[in-house]
Parts: C-alpha cells; structure tokens; sequence
C-alpha cells in the first residue's frame, strides 16, 4: 500500500504544502489527448514544469473523450509535476468513482478537484447517458469520508484506512444568481473542500465583489481560493467566451484591447496578427494576475491556457512568480 | 397527467404493414388532455393511415373505438369479444395503456402510435412541460416546490451548476434554470437558509433501475389475493 506521511498535513501533497506555508500558489492545467499517445502528455508536462506547485489533468473536458485524468495524472507525475485529478460527476456513478479513488492513491495521486461536469450535449457523445448520481458536494463529502473517516460513503471501513486527497471543488464568480455564488462556495467548504479554483475572471469588478462577499463571511480563512485566469487568444475568442459560453463573463475593456493590437495589421497577415495577439493576450493576463494579488482572500492562481501550455512560462515568469517554492519535509 | 406525442404517420404505416384489420384503440384520460390520443386523434389518425394506405394500393381495414382508461383491465375488458375481427391493435395510449392491452390480451399483437414523453403540464396552449420523473421519494418540501430532479440537466441537489447564466440552462437558452427559480422561490418565501443545508446523495432505490416499482396497500387488497 502507499503510505504518505502527513507531518501534520491532510495529505502532504506539494500543492497542499505550498499553500500551507503561505506562499501565493500557482497551479495550470493539461489536457489529456484523445488519443493513447503518452509522449503527447510528457511534451505538455515538460511546457509545465517547473511552473506550477500542481497541475489539473481534466476529466473528460467539455464531454469529449480523452485519456482518463488518473492515467495522464500518472504519466505527469512520472515527468515532474504534481497532479491535481479532475473528477466529474457525469461519466461516475459512486461506486466507480470510489474505486478510481483508490487506484488513484494507489499510484501516488494526492489531489482531486469535484466537479458537477460538463453537460454531454457539448461534447461528442451528445447521445451518452449522464450519470449525476451524486453531484459536486456530495463528491467532495465522499473523498472527505474516505480521508478523514476510512470509510466508504456506505459506511464500510477500509482496511489500512482511507485514501488521502487534497480536495478541490470549483465556484463560478459568474454564474447565475450571483447572490447565491458565496453561499454555495460556503456549502462546498463545509462539505469538506480544502481549495477552490474559479472559473475563468474576465470581469474584475464582478470577481472583487464576489470576493469581498467571500471575505465578510470569513470563507477565506477556511479554503484557499485560486483564481482563474488565462491568456486570450484572440478578439474573436474573447467575444466568443462573452456571448457564447454559459456561466461566463468578460468585460469590454479586454475585448476592445485585443481589437487594438490588431487593428493597424492587414486581416491577410495571419501570422502576425495571432503574434501580436498572443502577447497581448500574455501581458492582459500577467497584469491580471497582479490585480488579483491585491484582492483579500485570493491565495493563489490557477492558470487555464488548454492547447497553448507554452504561454504558462511566459505568465507566470512575466507575474513574477518564478521560481516555485520547495517546501522541505 | 402523462403527456404523449404521436409518432410521425410513416413510421406507424411501417409498423402496420401486413396487418389487414386493425383496431385503432385511444384513451380518455391524460392523452385526450395533451390532445394525443384521445377521441379525435384516434379519428385523424385511422382517416390519416386509410388514406396512406390506400395511396400505396393496400386496403386497410381501420375501425376506431375510445376507452376511458386504457391502463385499467375494466375499461379494457369490454374490448375482448370484438378483438377476433382483427390481427392487430394500434394503441394510441401512453406506454401503461399499450402494456395493458398487451399483457389483457397476449395472443394479439399491439402497436404503440405514440411516443410516451413525461408527466406534466401544459405551461400555455400548445406547450406541455415535464415536472416529475417519479424518482419514489419527493424532496419538493427541501426545494420550494420546483423539481431539480426533473428540471436540472444535471439532477444537482447542490446546485446550481456554475453553467447557469441570466436564468437559463448551460444545456439550452429554452431551458429556465431549474436552481434559479428553486432559489428565487425560496428567497421569496424567506426560506434561503434551507438552502445553505448540504442535501445528502440520494438514494435512488425508489427511482429507476431495480425493476417496476410497485405500491402495495394491504388496506386496500382484496382478501382473497392474501391468499394467493
């Protein structure tokens, strides 16, 4: 069995250990290909490495068949990075989750982020049943039961004891009703959450509000909230994000900036119009993350750049927050 | 009530072919209500298919009879000494009705004419919504009185999903928020901390997956099936 000494910590993960001292933590993501191709995963986790205290493998994204998150978390690992594995309620039903729990430990994974999942009408088994037997919250209590409890949801006892998981769930500052967003992101940190990651912010205001909301009613001090961010790729994108994608917002301020850097470059000079807007989608981003510095409550990033793993360096050098700390013990 | 919707008319021509005599069998209770299989529709639909019939040099014989309960053996049994005149039954019930036919009378064969959709409502003329899937254990009490059971895309107990924007569904802009208006209800009723309560995973023991489900009432039973 895998033993991991906790040295007073819920699991030790390096993710866990980092926050735990203080620092501003920085986490990014890799999505796994859809295909079997492992040295897909290591060309991304050597982009990410070094770059980030831990990082997301996805789970099924956008309910479009990958490699599962556990597999890749694994190959990552065996590349340097510290996995965070993402776990949908959609494809699961309670007891396969539990089980790939268990392997999952069983291979040295020590974090997982709950989620509710993508709705399979967006992705490419739109004719798939869902399975939602249990939704985020109740996921997030069932890997606290099996840490805290040694047991199953059903009460059972593990022998040995139980598997331990830093537990991650998701808040959206943008999603509807925005009154209810703090009181929901309370309901996943009394469900046993010990860190959040946003949806992506484009709408600072929206996020400080939210935040100071967060913040009155002392949730900062019980969960570590990252916020997240990630490089525009285009003026299209932008707009594509604010009036396309359900649960998000993005300010107008960002949009017309992108318009701009493109503005005086021919619509045939493809090539330096996606340069010129890769850096600007960089620099919005990095100076986004030093906005977010400032706002109470926000103990760290979590850096979304999906299919452009590159632009994290970049980021996260350009924020300032290189190199990540090595928490010793 | 049950709301039903007709198949389209050449998929239940193609379930007819071969059959030359046919009863045409509607309901009087909730498909006559959601205007699917009632009195009328069982007439359109046997004019509908003589006619499509005969287009394609078949003659089928199509007589039309109305129950007021295809999912009760005593509205049905009085069927039973005309059935010998036909080599099939086309049932424009809602799924109950069309097993009922076919478990009262097992030597004829019996077609479905409709697609059985959800139990709902007409929410204005013309458009019916579901409401309850019959999930066994209500939580209408925990939830202002709107299902998500029947009306989240994602069944949360927990919600809403980060997907819900301006009231709507991520799934669709048709689609109301089912946790919207579950926490609008609630704020009107003064009720929002009842929603800070982290709602246990459900025990789906009541809803689907273990069979069909069923209601014994020994108060209700006859005595002599006690002794069966």
């Amino acid at each position: 069995m895998t033993t991991i000494s906790s040295n007073g910590y819920k699991t030790g993960s390096n993710l866990e250990r980092v926050l735990a001292a203080g620092h501003f933590a920085v986490t990014a993501e890799l999505g796994p290909p859809k295909s079997h191709d492992a040295e897909v995963v290591r060309k991304k986790a050597a982009l990410l490495r070094g770059c980030a205290d831990a990082v997301n493998i996805t789970d099924n994204q956008t309910a479009i068949v990958r490699m599962s998150s556990i597999a890749a978390g694994v190959i990552a690992s065996q590349e340097g990075l510290e996995p965070i594995i993402q776990m949908t309620c959609r494809d699961r039903n309670r007891l396969a989750m539990q089980a790939d729990l268990l392997g999952a430990a069983a291979l040295g994974i020590r974090n997982v982020l709950c989620l509710s999942g993508d709705h399979q009408s967006f992705g490419n088994h739109p004719f798939a049943k869902n399975v939602h037997d249990i939704d985020s919250l109740q996921l997030v209590q069932m890997v606290k039961i099996l840490r805290d409890e040694g047991k199953f949801q059903c009460g059972d006892e593990i022998k040995g004891g139980g598997p331990r998981f830093f537990i991650g769930a998701a808040a959206n500052p943008f999603g509807d009703p925005f009154e209810f967003r703090p009181f929901r992101l309370a309901k996943k940190t009394a469900a046993g959450t010990d860190f959040i990651q946003t949806q992506l912010i484009y709408d600072m205001d929206r996020f400080r509000e939210f935040m100071k909301r967060v913040v009155d009613m002392g949730l900062h001090e019980k969960v570590y909230i990252l916020a997240g961010v990630g490089p525009l790729k285009s003026s299209g994108a932008a707009r594509y994000m604010r009036d396309q994608v359900p649960g998000m917002m993005v300010s107008d301020t960002y949009i017309e900036r992108m318009e701009a850097v493109v503005r005086d470059i021919p619509k045939e000079d493809k090539k330096a119009r996606a340069a010129a807007w890769r850096d600007a989608g960089i620099k919005i981003c990095v100076e986004q993350i030093q906005q977010l510095r400032e706002i109470k409550g926000v103990a760290g990033i979590h850096i979304m750049a999906i299919e452009w793993e590159e632009a994290v360096r970049q980021i996260v050098e350009g924020a300032g927050l290189m190199p990540r700390p090595v928490i010793e013990g | 009530m049950i709301v039903a919707e007709q198949k389209p008319l050449a998929k239940v021509k193609e379930m007819l072919e071969g059959y030359q005599k046919v009863l045409v069998v509607g309901c009087g209770t909730c498909v006559t209500v959601c205007l699917a299989g009632g009195e009328k529709e069982v007439g359109i639909m046997a004019s509908s298919l003589r006619m499509a019939t005969r287009l394609d040099g078949r003659s089928v014989a199509m007589d039309e009879v109305t129950v007021q309960r295809q999912c009760e053996w005593e509205y049905i049994d009085p069927l039973r000494e005309r059935l010998a005149n036909y080599d099939a039954i086309l049932s424009l019930g809602c799924g109950v009705g069309v097993q009922t036919l076919a478990e009262r009378f097992p030597g004829k064969r019996v077609l479905p004419a409709l697609n059985t959709k959800f139990m709902g409502l007409p929410v204005e003329q013309g458009v019916w919504e579901e409401r309850c899937q019959a999930c066994g254990d209500c939580i209408l009490d925990l939830t202002g009185g709107i299902c998500p059971i029947a009306r989240c895309s994602k069944q949360l107990l927990n919600g809403p999903c980060g997907g819900s924007q301006n009231g709507k569904c991520e799934v669709s802009k048709e689609t109301a928020c089912a946790w919207q208006l579950i926490w609008e209800r609630m704020s009107a009723l003064g009720m929002l901390e009842r929603l800070m309560q982290v709602q246990p995973p459900k025990d789906w023991r009541t809803s689907r997956d273990g069979g069909p489900r069923r209601i014994i009432r020994d108060d209700l039973r006859l005595p002599e099936r006690y002794e069966e």
